[in-house]
């Protein structure tokens, strides 16, 4: 995998480049977002927050980070 | 014998459930929480703001340590988004214990009640808890409770209305025709209507519109904490039967 190639990934609805291929846990860092009380899913996909280390993003990745807000 | 609200096991002293939505800001809405004496309150899932992470956390405010949240797919009109949202809350935090709400029509809020069924069965093949909105159709109830769900809490009104329980009868058929949890959801506006669904055996209520939206959403929680509470007692002592005539309360021996 070229690590310094850009890619753009839709995170939260928007689209948003990355100056290089990075992991979801860095790009959680970069976000400075715990990881707790938050769920990802990666194209549709929950993905395990142990795993996220190991994940790297793809060219237009679809990210959703997500957490409660208060509801009925 | 305390008389504990039991869900899918647990065992809760409140038997009122608040919404933690419409709030001006989580202190208000944790502070109307504890007026309420609710134990059980319903959270949201929704993206985390990028942008502006110094917006205030549901979280700092409502500890899900000591009060339980109960994730709800409010604003879900398909089955597939209710999924997402119910196995997304899962894995926020382990919480299996969820309300599922599937709507089917954005001016009443009325329940889906097909993609609800499906939801409710793959949701409790999941091994997921699901207490279910629905409507006040006792058959659909009764599918519920064979697809798995651990609560029933079928409306009174539509959502936000505010007009008390309108269908008195379909409500006593629900709660009389089935062992699971009766809770009614939605359309409550004042104390009194609460005290009505718990006269009518329901065993529990769900409040968040009118509470919240009340001018004084604090002394709101506590009537209704004291209106579920009164109506639960006068349902479970047994209610005089209605006559037609007066029967005076003092004998009439030894009278002058």
């Amino acid at each position: 995998m070229k690590k310094n190639k850009k890619i753009k990934i839709i995170l939260n609805g928007k689209p948003r480049s990355l100056q290089k291929v990075i992991s979801v846990y860095e790009l959680m860092r970069s976000l400075k977002l715990s990881t707790e009380k938050v769920a990802i899913e990666l194209n549709k996909e929950i993905i395990n927050k142990r795993t996220i280390k190991n994940l790297y993003l793809k060219n237009k990745d679809k990210i959703e980070i997500v957490h409660f807000i208060g509801g009925g | 014998m305390r008389d504990f609200f039991k869900i899918a096991n647990k065992k809760f002293n409140s038997r009122l459930i608040v919404g933690t939505g419409k709030y001006k800001n989580f202190s208000e809405c944790a502070k109307a929480i504890k007026y309420s004496g609710a134990e059980i309150v319903t959270v949201a899932v929704r993206r985390v703001n990028i942008v502006n992470k110094k917006k205030p956390l549901l979280m700092d405010y409502i500890d899900p340590k000591k009060i339980t949240y109960l994730p709800n797919t409010a604003g879900c009109f398909t089955s597939e988004d209710a999924l997402r949202t119910l196995r997304l809350a899962r894995e926020i935090g382990g919480w299996k214990l969820v309300k599922l709400e599937v709507l089917g029509d954005k001016k009443n809020l009325f329940p889906d009640m097909i993609e609800t069924l499906r939801s409710t069965e793959i949701l409790s093949k999941e091994g997921f808890k699901v207490m279910v909105y629905c409507s006040d159709d006792p058959l659909m109830a009764k599918r519920l409770e064979d697809s798995g769900a651990v609560a029933i809490m079928p409306l009174a009104a539509p959502i936000g209305s505010g007009l008390g329980i309108q269908n008195y009868t379909n409500i006593r058929i629900i709660r009389n025709q089935t062992k699971l949890p009766v809770i009614i959801d939605a359309g409550i506006g004042q104390a009194s209507d609460a005290v009505i669904a718990m006269e009518l055996g329901c065993d529990g209520v769900l409040i968040n519109t009118a509470i919240a939206k009340a001018k004084k959403p604090f002394e709101m929680a506590e009537a209704m904490k004291f209106a579920v509470i009164a109506g639960r007692k006068s349902f479970i002592s047994g209610r005089i039967s209605k006559t037609l005539h007066g029967s005076p309360s003092t004998t009439n021996k030894g009278i002058i």
